[in-house]
């Protein structure tokens, strides 16, 4: 059945059809043509898909669209504040923390959300943070070197 | 996945209504079992009833010497829980161990031990520390609940509503984790509580399940060595491309003693 859901995307109200059993990255990608959050694995465990709703971040494909109704959506289009990467962002370019790239609107998504409750994550912290978030390319190394930079940028800058 | 209809019950008995008049219903909680099953297509619902809006299933308490836990709670929710840290600290390091952030920060408690996965974290937690399941029409004890493989006392409808669980003298949870899902290949909950001794394993059976031997041999000496030496028979343990029956009766002896060593600190 086609229903319409309503949600805060980015900071915009964004309402569209789709069915009951339409997933949330789904409706992100394919609804409302947000296409930075990825696909990988649909299965719950790469971390592709990651965005927060309300603040908390999630796998966007083990998640419904319908679930999402009235609650308050970030995707990686939200986070830079216009032409102005977000520190986080920034650092993945300077640390060469990105290969193939694919991976890397989740790895930042999550990342957020670690520096959100940890602003000085150790590099253990870092990599157990990360146990649901997958690359294929990099190794972590880089991922992990951007992720400390942010922290150190982020704390400097607040 | 299939087509069903879905429904988001603010109370209980609106829960309970709406299953009893769909053909085909399945409560739906944190999602992360159900929903990958039903892309897989083996599950295939008529009706998802989400239960995460009914706030009696919400929330974390503390009744006397009890953690009190509802049912739709998170299990990052829980990890973090200056209570449940302070007053049983193994669960909160339990609760943490569970999957990754993102998985922690929407699966729940209820949805968890409803669905009794061989390899969840949280049945070892449950047995371990005898706690007691309650439901919207009955208490449950922990021995009880867990009948078989992807089977509980539950009956057809029947909800989780809150986990009561003791306060031990102490307890400790070590697992072996799948390195790709986090779940566990084997999980050894180790509590002494004021009603003896406990030692539950998830992971390596069809449902958790107790070690009396290792439960006697820590009664008698609560040291990491009393369990060294018992190796549990591997006739009934799950045999697996992940892990061996062998290797995971192995594994249930190394994580006791572990279990041991992380409770006495």
């Amino acid at each position: 059945m086609t229903i319409t859901v309503t949600m805060t995307v980015n900071g915009e109200e964004r309402s569209g059809t789709c069915e009951e059993r339409t997933l949330l990255v789904t409706f992100l990608r394919e609804t409302l043509r947000l296409t930075g959050t990825h696909v990988g694995c649909d299965t719950s465990q790469c971390g592709a898909c990651v965005v927060h709703v309300d603040g908390d971040s999630v796998k966007s494909c083990t998640m419904l669209a319908v679930q999402a109704e009235g609650r308050d959506i970030t995707t990686i289009e939200g986070v830079a504040d216009g032409d102005t990467l977000h520190p986080i962002q920034q650092a993945f370019h300077e640390n060469h923390g990105l290969q193939c790239g694919y991976c890397t609107p989740g790895m930042i998504m999550s990342a957020l959300d670690l520096i959100k409750h940890n602003p000085d994550p150790s590099e253990r912290e870092i990599r157990e943070h990360l146990e649901g978030n997958l690359c294929r390319c990099t190794g972590y190394h880089n991922i992990v070197k951007s992720i400390r930079a942010a922290a150190d940028k982020m704390a400097a800058g607040s | 996945m299939y087509a069903f209809s879905f429904h988001k019950p603010e109370t209980l008995e609106e829960a309970k209504r709406l299953f009893g008049e769909s053909d085909d219903p399945r409560y739906l909680s944190g999602g992360h079992t159900l929903l990958p099953s039903m892309k897989l297509r083996l599950a295939a619902p008529s009706d998802l009833i989400e239960l995460n809006a009914i706030e009696s299933l919400k929330g974390i308490a503390l009744e006397g010497d009890n953690v009190v836990i509802g049912a739709a709670t998170r299990h990052g929710e829980v990890a973090q829980s200056r209570d449940v840290q302070s007053v049983i600290p193994a669960l909160a390091d339990l609760a943490g161990m569970i999957g990754d952030f993102q998985v922690r920060n929407r699966g729940t408690l209820g949805g968890s031990i409803a669905n009794a996965d061989p390899a969840a974290d949280y049945p070892a937690a449950v047995v371990g520390l005898n706690a007691t399941v309650r439901t919207d029409r009955r208490e449950i004890a922990a021995d009880d609940y867990f009948t078989d493989l992807f089977e509980t006392a539950l009956e057809d409808g029947e909800i989780v509503t809150s986990v009561s669980f003791p306060k031990p003298v102490r307890a400790a949870y070590m697992k072996f984790p799948n390195p790709a899902s986090r779940y566990a290949i084997v999980g050894v909950f180790v509590a002494e509580t004021t009603t003896g001794m406990r030692v539950a394993v998830t992971g390596a059976g069809a449902s958790v399940f107790r070690v009396p031997e290792m439960e006697s041999a820590l009664a008698a000496n609560f040291a990491p060595n009393a369990v060294a030496d018992i190796l549990i028979s591997d006739d009934d343990l799950n045999s697996d491309i992940h892990a061996a029956n062998d290797y995971r009766a192995h594994l249930v002896t190394v994580m006791a003693k572990r279990a041991v060593e992380k409770a006495l600190g």
